[in-house]
């Protein structure tokens, strides 16, 4: 299962689980704030070889409908998409 | 059939965890749980990954994970597997241990569980010196590298004692399996882990992490110097299956050692004398595996 | 049920296998080897169906019997001394992780100087670790506790690891007559383990994970509280085992004429059988002598300890431990405890049996003489007393 953001992001004294033991993959943040730079794709270059999604440690690329899919909600900015891509398919545009 | 990535499970089991951006290790364990899928059981030593994956409420983990103590990745997997096999579950045991986790603190616990056989499979992403508390020297910092605790300076320069050599003691041991990998080639470490799934007893990868923070280098550059580390035969790709040792990727000419050494912040201060020596170590450790392991 | 002439260790060995852990995890060590020997022998010839692992430490005879509570079966391990510190680190982990592991500690004297033989100095090291605490003081009771445990640990109540305690070489390797109860006996007391602190592959589950300041008190306010519930679950399940098996426990502490005692010496383990005849012999010239010997030190008995002290004119409490610079830690703790009642009693501490020193009828008729003595304030009695010896604190 592929973790993702929930409603409830803060927890009671009674809600606190009483062994640390609880849901995986429960997501209360996200990680868009540390970007300083996002990745874009050039769908007309992107040849579909799909090593942008391989190499990312985010795993926020994806494939659908043979486009490629960036969450920007958990992605970093690292920019190794954009230095794996031989096609030069993603570009790196400065967040403002 | 070998695992790419048109084939690889579009599935996410490590997601929204708060590594730093090009953390090679999160990619070693993204991607090592995607191909051993929903059933892994997956443990984590106190450091990096568990750090960044395991704040309560933000469990960044979709599959059955917890943290073990620091020393206790292996002794902690052994237990999951006698339980789990008991209860007659479908899993796979697999740990995720940094470097210091595995060469230093955790080296007990994992000789333990290869000696025992244990169905599990133990993955070291090594990035090389304790980068969870600020960059010290482990038993995995290779000749020359700067740390907080082997500083740089006129009398030492940095690390003076080479990397431990891990992928052989375990291979010592007489385990199933052991591999070495790198996130720079992750089909190579993909199909190791693969591998890794069918056989029986205790498997042990050990993947090249980089840290760009640790390694001094940009974000964006984390694959590709974990490339580089292959192509200049600083780190080799290499098997120990059925009792023998085997390359699985032989460069044909070893780009500069040099070149790799200087992109990193860590060996910046490196003498051309520093650099001789590392590369006729690893004209050594070549002249040894071409010999021996073919 | 079978009467069996065995040592504490082989006693305990039989009501773990009356308890059936399936996974057992343990490190060799004297004086606890016997006891994990056994089990080896019970899992070789199937009178015990568990895994027995082989681990290559203490520190990960815990942690393996971690990873085993995590994947949802019962679990057992056993160690002393030396090997109870070297998995301290394990020792809060589990009780963080609230798996409710059942563990045997010989207790053992700690190194330096070396020495293998018997004083508790290596459990009360280790009372705040989250533990639930007991100490047995016969090896029927080591069997009987070895099946309460479980009980107790696994209650959705409590869900904490519990560690009996059994004196080196006194206890774990002495001979006494036992009765061993029937399987089914044991099955009707002791049910199959339930826990939903486990891995779930329909419900995944990230486990033993980290909290920061905001959420961090209050998983420590619950494992607090846990600690405190378990006090009423010790009670229930040792009615419960009185039902089946016909032998009665009395909870935190066990009392000896503490009724109408003026003179009541305080103790733990397997000592308390010596200070029960000497009270009589104190009783016989006339002085109204009695004896509170401590089941379990945590929880520890605060209200059990004042409310059996009520007549008293002076207490000493005897332990096999010290806390250097300070006193005994069994002392430090009633004293804390007595603090809560409206009235003073004196209290000496009286420190024997470090690194295995016998403890003989003459020294606890030697404690009972000071304890009256102290009744006259602390001119008389020294507060701290290393008894057997000629030394002063």
């Amino acid at each position: 299962m592929k973790p993702y953001l929930r409603e409830k992001s803060a927890f009671s004294f009674e809600e606190i689980p009483e062994k640390t033991c609880f849901e995986a993959g429960y997501l209360v943040t996200k990680n868009s704030g540390w970007r300083r730079a996002r990745p874009v794709i050039d769908k007309d270059k992107c040849v579909m070889c799909l090593q942008c999604y391989l190499y990312c440690p985010d795993g926020v690329i994806s494939e659908s409908d043979n486009n490629i899919c960036i969450d920007y909600d958990f992605c970093k900015g690292c920019g190794i998409c954009g230095k794996i891509c031989k096609a030069g398919a993603i570009k790196m545009e400065a967040e403002v | 059939m070998s695992v790419t990535a048109k084939n690889l499970s579009r599935e996410e089991f490590f997601y929204g965890h708060k590594a730093c951006p090009g953390c090679g290790g999160s990619l070693a364990v993204r991607n090592a749980l995607k191909v051993l899928g929903k059933n892994a059981v997956a443990v984590l030593p106190a450091g990096c990954m568990s750090a960044v994956g395991f704040n309560f409420p933000q469990l960044c983990f979709g599959n059955n994970a917890i943290i073990s103590t620091f020393a206790g990745t292996a002794s902690m997997l052994t237990g999951i597997e006698a339980a789990l096999r008991i209860r007659g579950c479908d899993f796979t045991a697999v740990g995720f241990a940094g470097d210091g986790g595995t060469a230093d603190i955790g080296i007990q616990a994992l000789s333990g569980a290869i000696d025992r056989g244990d169905n599990i499979i133990y993955i070291c992403y090594d990035n090389e010196a304790y980068m969870n508390t600020g960059i010290q020297k482990s038993g995995l910092t290779p000749f020359g590298a700067k740390t907080t605790t082997t500083p740089a300076g006129e009398n030492i320069r940095g690390n003076i004692r080479p990397k431990k050599n891990m992928f052989e003691i375990a291979a010592a041991h007489g385990i199933p399996y052991a591999a070495t990998a790198t996130v720079g080639y992750m089909t190579d470490f993909l199909n190791k882990v693969e591998k890794a799934s069918r056989i029986k007893g205790t498997k042990y990868i050990h993947v090249i992490a980089p840290c760009p923070s640790g390694w001094g280098i940009p974000e964006s550059d984390t694959v590709e110097v974990a490339r580089e580390i292959v192509d200049c035969g600083l780190w080799y790709l290499a098997e120990f299956y059925e009792g023998e040792f085997k390359v699985t990727h032989t460069p044909k000419e070893f780009t500069s050692v040099e070149n790799y050494l200087k992109k990193q912040g860590r060996f910046k201060h490196l003498t051309a004398e520093d650099i001789k020596i590392i590369e006729s170590s690893r004209d050594k450790k070549w002249e040894k595996i071409r010999k021996e392991w073919v | 049920m079978a009467s069996k002439f065995l040592s504490g260790n082989e006693a305990f060995a039989e009501g773990i296998r009356l308890a059936r852990p399936q996974v057992v995890a343990a490190y060799p060590i004297t004086p606890q080897t016997t006891v994990v020997e056994r089990l080896a022998e019970m899992a070789e010839d199937k009178s015990l169906d568990c895994e027995f692992i082989h681990v290559e430490s203490e520190h990960s005879a815990l942690s393996c019997a971690m990873g085993a509570s995590a994947g949802g079966v019962r679990t057992f391990t056993a160690t002393s001394s030396q090997g109870l510190l070297y998995m301290a680190e394990c020792l809060y982990y589990a009780s963080g992780g609230r798996f409710p592991i059942v563990m045997m500690n010989a207790n053992r004297s700690t190194a330096l100087p070396w020495n293998i033989y018997g004083d508790q100095r290596d459990s009360l090291s280790q009372l705040d670790c989250g533990w639930i605490q007991v100490y047995a003081g016969s090896a029927q009771e080591a069997l009987d506790l070895a099946l309460m445990s479980y009980r107790i640990a696994e209650d959705k109540n409590v869900s904490l690891p519990i560690m009996v305690n059994l004196d080196g070489f006194i206890l774990t390797h002495t001979y006494e007559q036992v009765d061993i109860p029937t399987a089914e006996q044991a099955d009707k007391f002791l049910p199959e383990f339930e826990t939903d602190n486990k891995f779930d592959f329909d419900e995944p589950k990230n486990m033993a994970f980290s909290a920061g300041p905001e959420y961090n008190y209050a998983f420590k306010i619950k494992h607090h509280n846990a600690m405190i519930n378990s006090s009423a679950v010790i009670k229930k399940a040792e009615g419960e085992f009185y039902e089946i098996f016909g032998r009665k426990y009395t909870g935190l502490i066990e009392e000896y004429k503490t009724d109408d005692a003026e003179y009541i010496i305080i103790t733990l383990g397997s000592i308390g059988g010596l200070c029960f005849e000497a009270a009589d012999k104190f009783r016989e010239k006339g002085i109204k002598a009695g004896v509170i010997r401590i089941r379990y030190m945590r929880p520890f008995p605060r209200e059990e300890i004042c409310a059996a002290v009520k007549n008293a004119k002076a207490v000493g409490v005897l332990e096999k431990d010290i806390s250097f610079g300070n006193e005994g830690t069994v002392f430090t703790n009633v004293n804390s405890a007595l603090q809560s009642l409206d009235r003073h009693i004196p209290s000496y501490n009286f420190i024997g049996g470090l690194g295995g020193k016998s403890i003989l009828p003459s020294d606890i008729e030697e404690i009972f003489n000071k304890i009256i003595l102290g009744t006259e304030g602390p001119a008389s009695t020294d507060r701290i007393n290393f008894i057997g010896t000629e030394v002063q604190a």
